[in-house]
């Protein structure tokens, strides 16, 4: 018998009677103040967020906070700072990357999570390979607790897909924050009031 | 590696007591993350609802694992990705290496997988000329040391900034001296991110399988696992059975319960889904029993199973904050792994389960509500009954029973005890006496209960 015979055998032979599957009744709180509530969040991660009126105001934020990064590449189409780039190409190629600005499905105020899926980013490394990221996410696309992600996410297919809450941060030496481990070391949300 | 095949949790535990100030340290450092994490957990009025919800999704999986693994094949085969099967942590290894030898690929990154720390893939995979680079910041402090992690969250614990700044000086040549974690952390961010850019084969663990789906998910704050994966041209995930969930919606649950438990952070930074190869891309999923589906029979330890290692149970033992990770001599220590490692052998962990004090702080912690403390109590008597007791504990029990069962010699004790204490407390406070190391021993009652009940009787 192979191992996957002899596995499910054993683990068949082993389970104990069937237990039913609970229901997932949680709270799903006031959205309304969803917006603060995840700033809020995002503050005490390491993040940034700014309430914008316009793309053109993130434009203006965009020159003025990243007045060193040399190569920026924008995926959002109304962003006209930044180099676009096709699907197809190499991820290495990516590794000089100063700042990403990409767009969000949605982000979820209780823990300041955004949720990104490749239809969103042409490469998947390049929220993780980039030295910081810009997130645009729409102001009704803040919701509040991560069953009412699940709900929104439902059978929604894709090749891969993440939730990035904040700068990537490690505490491996003596439980000091760095923040920019492997990752961006910042990360700054555009929470876009009136798209 | 350091062999600790030989020793018990006590005479390593003594070892890591010797440096007092540092034991104070890892002791209060691990309560703050305890402390962290209560106040993340009281921030969500409907935590206790999670914690039972979760419990219950897992009481699930477990009564229809193989069902759910035949789905999980079927969606994640669909999905483009290849599924591999290991009985047992050889064939696990042996299935890594034969992809890597496949590919003609000498070097790996890794990103944290505590189930590779339990197959002892690293070491094989060396003996076999293979470099595997741990690419977690602490797992790659601690490989570059040549030890084990600690702790399976956070692998470099038991070390200070001064121990990683000697560390990188000798390996990445740092300046001497300079203990500042930011200057050190930097200097592993460009360390690490050529070996990314330049790997061709990544591997990573899972911390959920969704059987509805075929895809896993993989949380880390650092980002590693996604560097790893998506820059490498084959990603291999290693899962232990257990690791499946039913249905993608489950996790909402679960990484809601997840990072507040083990650092009381709201959510791990990256939670990513893994769903299917990107283009030119090979992806793999190894699944592993080593033991699990043993395990699962034990009616009384098959839920040790629910755990997703969250180390909320590190954190919080008053035995492995004083008794640091290395000293419980397996990939996961603590509470849960005192109540995982005598299921895969139980000579060599028979002493696991009793390095606990039973206060039952794990059980009250842990968001899938694992009776851990149970455990520990009922894998003592399976390991005395069996015969892996130590010889001094069999000799404690008889003279206890015996002790107990003659009141007359239960008495003459009692009075023989108190005197000693009160008027030869040497006779107790030396070296031979395990209980007076680290402590004094109490100064005793004027009086036993039985006399004082026969005084006061009306």
């Amino acid at each position: 018998m192979n191992s996957r015979d002899k596995i499910l055998e054993a683990v068949k032979s082993s389970q104990p009677d069937q237990r039913p599957l609970p229901q997932l009744q949680f709270e799903s709180y006031n959205t309304t103040d969803a917006p603060t509530a995840f700033a809020n969040v995002l503050g005490t991660i390491g993040g940034a967020t700014h309430f914008v009126n316009s793309y053109d105001e993130i434009e203006e934020i965009i020159c003025a906070e990243y007045t060193h990064a040399k190569r920026i590449i924008t995926v959002c189409s109304q962003i006209k700072t930044g180099e676009v780039i096709s699907s197809d190409i190499d991820p290495h190629s990516l590794e000089d990357v100063d700042l990403a600005i990409i767009e969000a499905h949605f982000g979820v105020a209780e823990n300041a999570a955004l949720w990104v899926t490749d239809a969103l980013v042409p490469e998947r490394v390049l929220p993780f390979i980039t030295q910081q990221l810009a997130v645009i996410v729409k102001k009704e696309d803040i919701l509040f607790t991560m069953h009412q992600a699940y709900e929104r996410i439902g059978n929604m297919d894709y090749g891969f897909a993440t939730f990035i809450a904040g700068p990537s941060k490690t505490a491996d030496i003596e439980q000091s924050l760095v923040l920019g481990a492997h990752g961006p070391k910042t990360m700054r949300v555009f929470i876009l009031l009136n798209a | 590696m350091t062999n600790y095949a030989d020793k018990d949790h006590a005479s390593l535990a003594e070892k890591f007591n010797v440096d007092e100030p540092r034991v104070n340290w890892h002791d209060e450092t691990l309560w703050w993350v305890r402390v962290k994490r209560d106040k993340a957990s009281k921030s969500l009025p409907e935590w206790e609802l999670l914690r039972e919800t979760a419990s219950q999704i897992k009481n699930n999986v477990l009564s229809n694992l193989s069902e759910y693994l035949i789905q999980f094949e079927e969606e994640a085969t669909r999905n483009g990705i290849t599924v591999h099967w290991a009985a047992d942590a050889k064939e696990h290894n042996e299935i890594v290496h034969g992809l890597l030898q496949k590919h003609g690929i000498t070097r790996m990154v890794k990103s944290k997988s505590m189930l590779t720390e339990e197959c002892h893939l690293n070491e094989y995979l060396q003996q076999q000329g293979i470099e595997v680079i741990d690419t977690d910041l602490g797992e790659r402090i601690v490989q570059m040391r040549k030890e084990p992690p600690s702790h399976i969250v956070l692998p470099a614990i038991h070390l200070k900034k001064q121990d990683v700044s000697d560390t990188f000086h000798e390996h990445l040549h740092t300046e001497k001296g300079n203990y500042d974690p930011q200057f050190l952390t930097h200097a592993a961010r460009l360390h690490l991110r050529e070996k990314f850019l330049t790997g061709k084969l990544a591997l990573t663990g899972v911390n959920f399988a969704i059987a509805e789906t075929g895809e896993f998910v993989v949380c880390t704050n650092e980002g590693n696992a996604d560097m790893g994966a998506h820059l490498a041209d084959i990603h291999i995930a290693c899962m232990g059975i257990e690791k499946l969930l039913p249905q993608r919606k489950h996790l909402s649950v679960f990484l809601r319960l997840l990072a507040r438990s083990a650092t009381g952070q709201p959510i791990t930074t990256y939670s990513s889904h893994f769903k299917k190869p990107r283009k030119g891309q090979e992806m793999h999923v190894v699944l592993v029993d080593n033991g699990r589906s043993i395990q699962l029979g034990r009616k009384d330890f098959r839920n040790s199973l629910k755990c997703i290692r969250c180390a909320a149970c590190f954190n919080t033992c008053p035995v492995y904050r004083r008794s640091g990770g290395h000293s419980y001599h397996t990939a996961v220590a603590g509470p849960i792994g005192s109540i995982l490692a005598p299921n895969i052998d139980m000579k060599q962990y028979a002493d696991l389960p009793f390095a606990s004090t039973l206060c039952g702080s794990c059980s009250n912690v842990c968001p899938v509500k694992i009776d851990i403390h149970d455990q520990l109590y009922k894998w003592r008597q399976v390991l005395m009954k069996e015969g892996y007791g130590s010889t001094v504990k069999k000799m404690g029990m008889k003279g206890m029973t015996f002790t107990l069962s003659h009141p007359g010699v239960y008495h003459f004790a009692g009075n023989a005890g108190r005197w000693v204490l009160r008027n030869a407390s040497f006779i107790v406070n030396n070296k031979l006496n395990p209980w007076y190391k680290q402590r004094d021993m109490p100064s005793p009652p004027e009086e036993s209960f039985g006399e004082w009940y026969k005084k006061n009787r009306k």
